[in-house]
């Protein structure tokens, strides 16, 4: 496939993105200068990187090239890692999220995440929407009940499991575990959505769900997700990151911009070769 | 044309293939067969000498002299129940507690202590953990409790708790750790909210078998709650339990006793059996109801 061909391709999905011409935004999370090691392997590289608020970034890159360890360092899901170590620094808003008086439990309040397999708690739906909100002290069964169905509406669940959200989240299909765990990220309302490959284990018609409905919180959230499907990165994002691994297998950024941009007129030869399919 | 020939010579190894097969099959068939010959034989025996001699009144009377017709355990019933509940309110949460700690921190100095210490804890024959138990709790109260049974008891239970506990923290999924945490839970929420209710199938048979385990400890029984011919249910004073009294009719010297000896030991077992079935019914219902199979 010549390069003109691919880019075609990618220019068809580009023409359904109504958002592909962003407007300059403003910075909700900021990367400075991020390593990542995990004991002596640095797995991140000196990556910068500005989250632009309100807008859905994509991150693509081949596989082991640090896409998961970087998101994860946004919300310090990266500090769980034994003899893990962050070099650089994340700013939410203009402050550190890595700052020593910073309490993690709020950064992860404010930057919510969605994982790659669907993890529902072995509770019923209600319990798994409400698990986030009652941690924050709401306990009125009013409130609670409100919550539930303005965020499994926002996941774009209610209408599928509004009949049975006392039977366990363990009873829905892989796609409505994924959307449940969203809506439960969701409930506690939290300024940044982190998407780790979230529509890697559904079917197409799921995956279009998830998609539209990234759409539709993009006027809310800031919205950051690592894709492996380059269409779905070319659809449903704002502006892309791109990484790849450098000599010592260190994941560096090549290149972000708008993702109209990286798809159409890339910059950098690696970008074009890995958006074509070109590797090495 | 080598391929056909080796193909064909495997085609012949078939039968011996098959007939190791079934030969294998068959020891495993018989070990299982004889692990389970003691439990039923054991089941049966104390049935039949135990249960003839089961009435009402066995379950509602103290006991009688010797000679004196009738009589119950109803003493040591309520013994044993308060002094296994006890023990049972103390070990838990200390087990449970102890278990989150260690499974989260499985290489930290504390973690490793503590991880030893139980080890070489269930170790140690629990007629020393009754003498432990008679140094902590009797010698300064001066004189025997149901209170100091519990302690011993709830000694023993610890161990083999916090260890299945343990192990079925350990088995729950990193990435529902994860999702908690990721929804600002704190650690011990996560705990308390994620990690032990998706475990709780497993920790509940730990728990049962501790019970179980307890609940026929007779010689710390010896040193702690000692035994009493009357109804009590005060903690501070002197308690019968089942085992021992199984323990003071069987080496007396008189036929009706050791009669009741069996009829004990029958009620012990089914009720360590009832329980266990209990528990079974439990964890299944729940299993069902949030469709963790
Ligand atoms: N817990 C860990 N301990 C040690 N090394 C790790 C750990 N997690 C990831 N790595 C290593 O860090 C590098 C980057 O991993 P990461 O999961 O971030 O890649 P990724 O880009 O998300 O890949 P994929 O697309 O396959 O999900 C890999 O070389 C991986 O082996
Ligand atoms: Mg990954």
């Amino acid at each position: 496939m010549s390069t003109n061909q691919s880019l075609r391709i990618f220019t068809r999905a580009l023409a359904s993105n109504e958002t592909a011409d962003a407007p300059t935004t403003t910075v909700k999370m900021r990367v400075t200068n991020l390593n990542f090691y995990y004991g002596a392997f640095r797995a991140v590289a000196d990556v910068s990187l500005d989250v632009p608020d309100r807008r859905i970034t994509a991150i693509i890159g081949s596989s082991g090239c640090g896409k998961s360890t970087l998101l994860r360092t946004l919300n310090r899901m990266g500090d769980l890692v034994p003899n893990a170590r962050v070099e650089g620094d994340v700013l939410l808003d203009d402050e550190s999220i890595y700052a020593p008086n910073v309490d993690v439990v709020d950064v992860r309040r404010r930057v919510g995440m969605v994982f790659q397999r669907p993890n529902p708690f072995p509770k019923s739906i209600y319990d798994n929407v409400t698990f986030g909100p009652r941690l924050l002290g709401v306990n009125h069964r009013a409130d609670l009940d409100a919550i539930v169905e303005k965020s499994l509406r926002a996941a774009a669940l209610w209408d599928e499991v509004k009949e049975k959200l006392h039977e366990s989240g363990f009873a829905l299909s892989g796609g409505q575990q994924q959307r449940l765990c969203i809506a439960r990220a969701l409930a506690v309302e939290p300024e940044v959505v982190l998407m780790d490959e979230p529509a890697s284990a559904l079917d197409p018609i799921a995956t279009y769900k998830i998609e539209e409905l990234m759409h539709q919180l993009r006027d809310e959230y800031t919205i950051v997700i690592v894709t492996h499907n380059m269409q779905q990165a070319a659809r449903a994002s704002d502006f892309t990151a791109f990484m790849n691994m450098n000599a010592q297998r260190a994941g560096t950024l090549v290149e972000f911009g708008p993702t109209k941009e990286i798809f159409t007129n890339p910059h950098q030869k690696e970008t074009e070769d890995y958006i074509t399919g070109r590797f090495g | 044309m080598s391929q056909a020939m080796s193909l064909r010579a495997s085609r012949t190894r078939y039968a011996l293939r098959k007939f190791i097969n079934t030969l294998m099959l068959s020891l495993t068939g018989l070990a299982t067969l004889f692990a389970i010959i003691p439990l039923v034989w054991i089941v049966v025996y104390i049935t039949r000498e135990g249960g003839r001699y089961l009435s009402v009144d066995f379950f509602t009377q103290l006991p009688t002299p010797v000679g004196v017709p009738g009589g119950g355990i109803v003493n040591s019933l309520v013994g044993s129940l308060i002094v296994v509940g006890i023990a049972c309110l103390i070990a838990i949460p200390i087990s449970l507690v102890a278990a989150l700690y260690v499974a989260d921190h499985p290489t930290t100095p504390l973690g490793v202590l503590v991880r030893f210490s139980t080890d070489v804890l269930s170790g140690v024959p629990t007629i020393v953990v009754g003498m432990f138990a008679y140094a902590l709790v009797v010698l300064p109260q001066r004189h025997f409790s149901a209170l100091a049974g519990s302690v011993a008891l709830a000694v023993i239970m610890v161990p083999p708790v916090l260890r299945t506990t343990e192990e079925m923290l350990k088995l729950v999924p990193r990435n529902l750790r994860e999702g908690s945490l990721a929804l600002g839970a704190s650690n011990w929420k996560t705990s308390l909210q994620v990690l032990l209710p998706a475990a709780l199938n497993g920790i509940v048979t730990g728990v049962m078998l501790g019970i179980a385990r307890v609940a026929g400890e007779t010689a710390p029984m010896i040193f702690t709650a000692f035994g009493n011919p009357f109804f009590n249910t005060d903690l501070s004073q002197p308690i019968a339990t089942l085992p021992q009294t199984i323990f003071v009719y069987a080496i007396s010297p008189y036929q009706d006793w050791h009669a009741k000896a069996w009829a004990t030991a029958f009620v012990l077992i089914a009720a360590v059996l009832g329980l266990n079935i209990a528990a079974r019914l439990l964890t299944w219902w729940r299993t069902r109801r949030l469709r963790l199979a």
